[in-house]
């Protein structure tokens, strides 16, 4: 009587932990599915673009097919653009990060913007790039630096809103009424307490879209368009790193293809260490409220 | 006593008109201030709001065109200045169906190990280098597929489709083709590595939402591991996967250079995965700066508007299901 039920139970016991043992053994298999293809994508990049460094990378034009050159015009003009756009989206996001979380935290139009400014941070960045042309291109009549860095821009902006929202969220409202208590009118208390409190925060959030945009090819594409002598007037078509490694890599020439490799070797080391900086900042100041 | 008076008086109505005037001062400070800082919280919602009319107003022309054969159209004939759709809404469509099939069950398989089973030392060294695959550049995935991914699906991948599932009913269709290497079927396989950080790392986050007391009865009570998670942990987070996987989806619909490099712009309707095909985002990277006439332009920037329209209902999608597990966390 006793010894089938026990058999059966055994069996159902065995199913399930077999059951289990499968599932978790393909969960591994997934987090080894996607570390294969990093390491393989890193490998790839880093090895062959440190064999494609050479000593003009950095000071040489980028060359007409089959001659020798550099990428130095696309480096300074993706800095340029880059920080210009830095320059327009961390202020214009801090202050609406600061309405958002200082003025507007739980009102309906708050919820609005946050919902609008999540959109534009997953918004396919070839459709700001379009927004910009229409915007900037066609009404000036030519391409230009400038549109380059507001297309930038429109993407550093959300990442900034977004952290500063967050990063003000956290700060206790104690502090706000310790300062208010004394007399200090609001716009000091956020400047001087609330900024400062925030500022890891905010420094990571602006480091973060610094390493999204110093990658992003799809919207300077037709704003920016490219350029193969240097500039540094704004006004002008300017070339970047990552335009230059599309129009050299879709190219059919073996040397155009190595300062591909070498771009984006310089790309990924300069994102990859800024994701590294950005993350010891929040780790120092995790530690510090600790 | 009356001439102390007559000291004093004037010291404090000074320092009286001195309080008000600075309290008018910092009044007015504090209202320029929020004026400032409502502006560019505007200024957000405007941005959004503008860049679809624009785009609306630039591809105005395509649209009155074409009408409505815009979207069903398969022509692209840039010499007699005709334009259809189809063939990029296609190919956007089926290579985000790719990523996502590839992508959501080991996105679900990465949140999983990372949550339940990794040992915690594990835990935070392999979250950090998942994440860091969502930080490289689009470009990089891009050029990796063209020179090291597409000649090895060309050389081994292809062919063995080709010769052991062509042959299959039904499926069949879908495999067959000429070992090119670029194709839908490789774009879509590079999208998925892609979303799969994106994913996975909501997953985890809304994975760590779940209660402990939950799990933890569920445990006591004699689950496995898997149990838990297919009864309490998914149970409990359905809307925010979901949310998840629509943002996801919502990156691989719009994703462009990684599907340029790899896709092969070529405009033709295929059944074929292996054959090289195009999409929205990758029609307008490679074609605007050549596109030669008003209509040409306007087509593409109509193509852009429809990626823009998708891409904002499936990540208003995922966001409102994102809400529903905050608000349900609230409640308690």
């Amino acid at each position: 009587m006793n010894a089938p039920s026990h058999a059966v139970s055994d069996r159902l016991y065995r199913n399930r932990r077999v059951r289990n043992a499968i599932a978790l053994g393909l969960s591994g298999l997934a987090t080894l599915f996607g570390l294969f293809w990093l390491v393989w994508i890193l490998w790839t990049t880093l090895r062959t673009g440190l064999g494609a460094m050479k000593p003009g990378l950095f000071t040489r034009m980028t060359p007409p097919p089959g001659s020798d050159g550099g990428l130095a015009n696309a480096l300074f003009g993706s800095a340029v653009m880059s920080l210009g756009a830095i320059l327009v989206g961390t202020p214009i996001g801090v202050a609406a990060g600061t309405y958002l979380a200082e003025y507007a935290r739980k009102a309906p139009i708050g919820e609005a913007i946050r919902f609008v400014n999540d959109i534009l941070l997953s918004a396919p960045s070839i459709v700001l790039g379009l927004f910009v042309y229409t915007l900037v291109v066609r009404t000036s009549g030519h391409f230009s630096g400038y549109a380059g860095a507001l297309s930038l821009a429109l993407i550093v902006l959300p990442v900034v809103v977004r952290t500063t929202d967050e990063m003000l969220q956290l700060v206790p409202g104690t502090m706000r009424e310790a300062a208010l208590s004394l007399g200090v009118p609001q716009w000091k208390v956020t400047i001087q307490v609330l900024y400062r409190s925030a500022l890891p925060g905010i420094v990571t959030g602006v480091l973060l879209a610094l390493a999204r945009i110093s990658g992003e090819t799809a919207p300077l594409l037709f704003t920016a368009l490219n350029n193969q002598y240097w500039t540094h007037d704004l006004s002008q078509p300017m070339a970047s790193v990552p335009v230059v490694i599309f129009q050299y890599a879709m190219s059919p020439y073996d040397s155009w293809h190595a300062l591909a490799w070498a771009g984006a070797f310089v790309v990924t080391l300069f994102v990859l260490l800024l994701s590294l900086l950005s993350r010891a900042i929040l780790l120092r100041n995790k530690a510090s409220h600790d | 006593m009356a001439a102390n008076s007559s000291v004093i008086t004037p010291a404090i109505t000074a320092a009286i008109v001195d309080a008000d005037r600075r309290s008018a001062r910092d009044a007015r400070a504090d209202r320029a201030f929020r004026w400032i800082v409502t502006a560019a919280g505007i200024f957000v919602l405007l941005a959004l709001a503008c860049a679809a009319l624009s785009m609306l107003r630039g591809g105005r022309e395509a649209f009155s065109t074409f009408g409505l054969g815009f979207l069903f159209s398969t022509e692209w004939d840039a010499v007699n200045h005709h334009f259809g759709a189809l063939v990029p809404i296609y190919g956007t469509l089926v290579t985000a169906l790719i990523a996502m099939i590839i992508a959501v069950p080991v996105s679900l398989g990465i949140a999983l190990f990372l949550t339940e089973v990794a040992p915690d030392w594990m835990r935070g060294p392999v979250g950090a280098a998942i994440e860091l695959l969502a930080g490289i550049p689009s470009i990089i995935y891009g050029m990796w597929g063209l020179f090291v991914f597409v000649p090895l699906m060309g050389e081994y991948v292809s062919p063995w489709l080709d010769a052991h599932v062509g042959a299959l009913p039904l499926v069949g269709p879908l495999f067959t083709g000429p070992p090119l290497g670029i194709g839908m079927l490789t774009a879509g396989i590079v999208l998925a590595i892609m979303v799969i950080p994106f994913i996975s790392s909501v997953m985890r986050e809304v994975f760590l939402t779940v209660p402990t007391r939950l799990k933890e009865s569920a445990y006591a009570l004699g689950s496995t591991t898997t149990e838990v998670v297919w009864d309490i942990v998914l149970p409990y987070t359905r809307s925010a996967v979901i949310g998840g996987i629509f943002l996801g989806l919502g990156r691989a619909l719009g994703e462009t250079m990684a599907v340029t490099f790899v896709l092969g712009n070529a405009h033709q309707l295929t059944a074929s995965l292996l054959m090289p095909g195009n999409s929205i985002a990758a029609t307008i990277a490679n074609e605007f700066t050549e596109a030669d006439s008003d209509i040409y332009r306007s087509s593409l920037i109509a193509l852009g508007f429809l990626l823009f329209v998708v891409t904002f209902i499936v990540l208003a999608a995922a966001k409102l299901m994102l809400r529903r597990l905050s608000r349900q966390e609230g409640a308690k």
